[in-house]
């Protein structure tokens, strides 16, 4: 017997022949074909109970009802609630993508103080000692003054508790960032002598004048307003665009007025002036209603001529007049301002102009037209117990406070001529009538002091370091502040920059009432409820005000008799409450003031033009204007991953923001379809890419704006005890162990949105609106030269 | 034949080697029979392995949490759908969770150790029984119980077995590879079936269709 190769060949052969007749070849192929199929790292959605809980949307003012999907109590998706008045069912791009917004990468996961460069995790008992013994620390000194808040709304009761807060400590130091909804509202109490908010019936009006507002590009209440527009082919409504670039709203419109920028409230007063000269206007409510309104009619006549106006708009003065004749004809014919999303305050005597024509046309406080919503006192709050201690320093004004003069009414006819001073500076305020505080102001005025006049800064629901013109001038106030503490869910712009984070819920995983925005015409209340998580260790920033303070003596605590956020909004919101849990909103009919209305005219005796821009027109030849998209966010919260995806390689390029720019400009400074180029204002510059477009007129730039998220916090978390970060989607943290404590690797970054283009905002300078205060700028001068 | 011809085909240059090889050519090729001999032993080898041994190689034996009396169940209750329902929307609810268990055992009903196991360990914990489960299927297959159950009014027993007589769980045989039960596949290897319910693969989803519906049906309909 020789084993020999044939004897091998018999053994493999025999071998895979008994294989064959077995089943193991069949039963593996049929098991990896399986596997291969299910691959076992693949994660797979829970399969369970479908549920749906129904809450308000809260990204933007916009407030729609949705309606969660939950899968095995899980929520997985978001969809519009049918039947809710504001929305219908619809929901926009960034509210289908709110999950997102729970499970993004940056989300800070428990409060943090900085310590060095590096962020150390604390309990909330800590954090909220730390805080409160600030606090302490600023009242024994007597500068209680020297504490600020920034806050996005004051609507609510969240917002409701920050401002007692600060009350309570003794500091007028509150501020929100304002939008278009302040300048109306400031407008009205001007013009009709009420404390009331605008809205806009756009759904039954058959005649829309948009000057600049991006109608469906985001304004508003956008959703409200997308439903409004796919009615108006229907209802033979007609939309009529003033924009100098041809912008989505422009493109849906059935006339694109291009007039120049700047000179909307030229135009409007044109249309005025055409309306009276062809006696096209409401003459019987003007004669009820209007005050000074021979001296208005004259001021028009005279200044505003359609063939005036047709020099500084570029508009034919025959399209002035048959605008003026259309917009006179219709039933309900309603002017809207607030550029793009209105999500800045804007100009208060731009807003004047355009209301102007409302109030020649009568159309107010009915159907499809324009809305007063009177203000009511919604929440009950308990008075504040202020000590000595806080009355005092309550006393001082706030740093960051406007001074104004008071309008000087001209009973004469003819042109006016009152002169506006704006003075500046909290402490020349006195001798003037202090109408108005604003952001901006506040972080201009701690630049340009040498010692920050705030010594510790709370920003809740706000991000100034993102949003504010001129941002790096409020990443610099805010370096200069000595304690800022920020109460955002995620790591952004703002909280970047902060000592102490006191992680808030985000808006699905907390309780909180919101109120109608966005200028809708529509008279709600609502209950946000949460539908997630908590997912970390945050709190709802109600709890940890009350929990703040609670840790503090006296009047402080004693002004916060609640032990939980949930006590205090169903205290605050009384009989409502149970209503609201029930029924998740209350919606009351909207209802003319109970006296007539007065349109006082009076206010153009201050109209001095349009607000100007910054810069000299012959070292800065062009003007940058921002383009507020409904694709990117620009408020306060950072886009989706979702909604970055739907961005268009025309604005966002991989890294690079694009600009847009007439091919004529192009040609004058030398740059061409994708160009790298340097866009120099008087506040900053940028790199950019270029982009052509023959939709935009020559001399402007426009450039998107919710782009140039900084990239996530620098330096590293130091966890409790050496744990690993709870990630998010199986983020991974390198550890580095150093003098053995065991340091983490924060991935506290939102690569989907951070380090990706330009913020417009670091190019704009803030330009002060002389009759609220508040920032006015729509744009800047600047320069362009090839990189 | 030229030598080197010679050489190369007996692959050797050695010429005692090239005598043997002519000796193995003239003595009746052993070599062959050698060969043979091996492939019979290598075929028997694999043949039985693969019947016999390969089955409790592929799978692994894993005991549920505790033990489950189906049986007692039934008897106490009104049938499979007390626990095993169909929710308002239509939708199976499978397995049932604790919530449904404790609509009866608020408390602890009975004294076995598997019911005070449940109480202790779980209900008490707030955490949901990690029941293994014979019948599932890959994520990569639509099943509606409501189609079958409610619409074709099918009993549970021809696709379930009589699950429900039974008094304790059988160990869950975790195939190593797919993670899935060896009941999909069936207990044979051969898989060959008595019952409608000794399989759960496509092929006897096919059959029945087939037989009931006239049609296997499309990929659509399960694959989504």
């Amino acid at each position: 017997m020789k084993i020999d190769r044939r004897s091998f060949l018999g053994l493999g052969l025999g071998a895979a022949a008994g294989v064959a007749a077995s089943p193991v070849t069949w039963k593996l192929t049929d098991d990896i074909s399986i596997w291969t199929q299910n691959w076992p790292w693949t994660p797979v959605p829970v399969d369970g109970e479908v549920t749906f809980e129904d809450t308000i949307c809260t990204l933007c003012p916009g407030s729609c009802g949705i309606s969660v999907k939950k899968v095995d109590g899980r929520a997985i998706k978001i969809e519009g609630k049918k039947g809710y008045p504001i929305n219908d069912g619809g929901v926009c791009l960034h509210g289908i993508s709110g999950l997102q917004y729970l499970y993004d990468p940056s989300r800070v996961r428990f409060p943090m103080v900085k310590k060095g460069d590096n962020w150390q995790q604390l309990s909330w008992d800590e954090a909220i000692a730390l805080f409160a013994g600030k606090i302490k620390e600023l009242r024994d000194k007597g500068a209680a003054d020297s504490l600020a808040c920034v806050v996005g709304t004051d609507k609510g009761t969240v917002a409701g508790l920050y401002r007692r807060f600060l009350t309570a400590v003794g500091s007028q130091n509150f501020y929100t960032v304002d939008n278009m909804e302040k300048s109306w509202q400031i407008l009205i109490s001007k013009m009709h002598g009420i404390k009331a908010s605008a809205a806009f019936d756009l759904a039954n009006s058959d005649y829309i004048l948009s000057f600049g507002s991006g109608f469906i590009d985001g304004w508003g209440s956008p959703v409200n307003n997308f439903l409004a527009n796919s009615s108006r082919k229907e209802r033979q409504a007609k939309l009529v665009q003033v924009d100098y670039r041809l912008s989505n709203t422009a493109v849906g419109a059935d006339v694109w007025l291009p007039a120049k920028p700047g000179t909307e409230s030229y135009l409007a007063l044109g249309i005025c002036s055409a309306m009276i000269s062809s006696n096209l206007y409401n003459a019987e409510f003007a004669k009820s209603a209007g005050k000074n309104f021979e001296a208005f009619a004259n001021f028009v006549k005279e200044k505003y001529a359609p063939e005036l106006v047709s020099r500084t708009t570029g508009i034919d003065a025959a399209k002035i007049k048959e605008v003026a004749a259309d917009f006179a004809k219709a039933k309900s014919p309603l002017a809207i301002a607030g550029r793009g999303k209105g999500e800045s305050a804007g100009s208060v005597m731009e807003f004047a102009a355009v209301h102007a024509l409302n109030c020649l046309t009568g159309n107010i406080n009915r159907a499809g037209g324009f809305w007063t919503v009177e203000e009511q006192e919604l929440l009950a709050w308990p008075s504040i117990e202020m000590d000595d201690a806080a009355i005092k320093s309550y006393a001082k004004p706030p740093v960051g406070a406007v001074a104004l003069a008071t309008s000087q009414e001209s009973g004469s006819a003819g042109i006016f001529s009152a002169v506006v001073a704006a003075a500046s500076g909290g402490a020349q305020a006195s001798t003037q009538s202090i109408l108005s505080s604003s952001v901006s102001k506040l972080f201009e005025v701690i630049n340009s002091s040498e010692k920050s006049p705030v010594e510790l800064l709370m920003v809740y629901n706000a991000n100034p370091c993102f949003t504010l013109h001129n941002a790096k001038a409020v990443k610099d106030a805010i370096n200069k502040i000595p304690f800022v503490v920020s109460f955002s869910p995620y790591m952004d712009d703002t909280a970047q920059l902060a000592d102490l984070i006191l992680p808030s819920h985000t808006s699905l995983e907390m309780v909180q009432d919101v109120c109608s925005g966005g200028c809708v015409a529509q008279n709600i209340i609502a209950l946000s409820k949460p539908v997630a998580g908590p997912i970390f260790d945050t709190k709802n920033p109600g709890d940890a005000i009350i929990s703040i303070a609670k840790a503090l003596e006296g009047g402080i605590s004693s002004s916060f008799p609640w032990e939980t956020f949930d006590e205090c909004i169903e205290g605050v919101n009384g009989d409502n409450f149970a209503t609201l849990s029930e029924e998740g909103y209350i919606a009351s009919e909207l209802a003319p003031p109970a006296n007539p209305l007065i349109v006082d005219f009076s206010l153009f005796s201050n109209f001095k033009g349009a607000t100007p821009l910054d810069g000299d027109e012959k070292s800065y030849g062009l003007t940058l204007v921002p383009v507020e998209t409904i694709r990117l966010a620009s408020a306060t919260l950072a886009s989706s991953p979702f909604a970055i995806k739907t961005v268009e390689d025309t604005v966002l390029l991989q890294k690079d923001t694009l600009v847009e720019m007439n091919p004529e400009t192009a040609k004058q400074v030398g740059v061409s379809q994708g160009d790298y180029a340097i866009i120099t204002t008087p506040v900053g510059e940028a790199k950019v890419k270029v982009n052509l477009f023959d939709g935009i007129m020559p001399g402007v730039i426009a450039m998107p704006e919710g782009l140039g998220h900084s990239n996530g916090a620098k330096g590293e978390v130091i966890t409790k005890d050496g744990s690993a970060m709870p990630s998010i989607g199986g983020a991974t943290s390198i550890i580095t162990v150093t003098g053995g404590v065991s340091k983490k690797v924060a991935p506290l970054e939102n690569r989907y949105i951070g380090g990706k283009g330009v913020n417009v905002n670091e190019l704009i300078g803030s330009v002060t609106d002389p009759v609220s205060g508040l920032d006015a700028a729509w744009g800047i001068r600047a320069r362009i030269s090839r990189a | 034949m030229s030598e080197l011809k010679k050489k190369t085909e007996n692959g050797s240059v050695d010429g005692a080697e090239d005598a043997t090889s002519n000796e193995q050519k003239a003595g009746g090729d052993s070599g062959v029979g050698m060969g043979v001999l091996f492939f019979i032993a290598a075929f028997a080898v694999c043949f039985l392995s693969g019947w016999l041994l390969f089955p409790s190689l592929l799978y692994s034996k894993k005991e549920q949490p505790f033990n489950f009396n189906h049986a007692l169940h039934v008897e106490q209750t009104s049938g499979c759908e007390s626990c095993h329902y169909f929710r308002e929307d239509g939708s199976f609810a499978g397995v049932p969770k604790n919530s449904s268990c404790m609509e009866c055992h608020e408390s602890q009903l009975g004294d076995t150790k598997d019911e005070e196991i449940f109480m202790t360990e779980y209900v008490e914990k707030g955490i949901e029984v990690p029941w293994y489960i014979y019948s599932k299927q890959p994520d990569c297959v639509f099943f509606s119980h409501s189609a079958h159950v409610v619409g074709a009014k099918m009993d549970c027993v021809t696709c379930h077995g009589h699950i429900g007589e039974s008094e304790s769980l059988k160990p869950y045989q975790e195939n190593r590879i797919t993670g899935y039960s060896r009941d999909i596949w069936g207990e044979s290897i051969w898989g060959i079936k008595k019952n409608p319910w000794d399989r759960m693969k496509m092929d006897d989803c096919a059959q029945c269709h087939q037989e009931e519906t006239g049609s296997k049906g499309a990929c659509f309909q399960c694959h989504k």
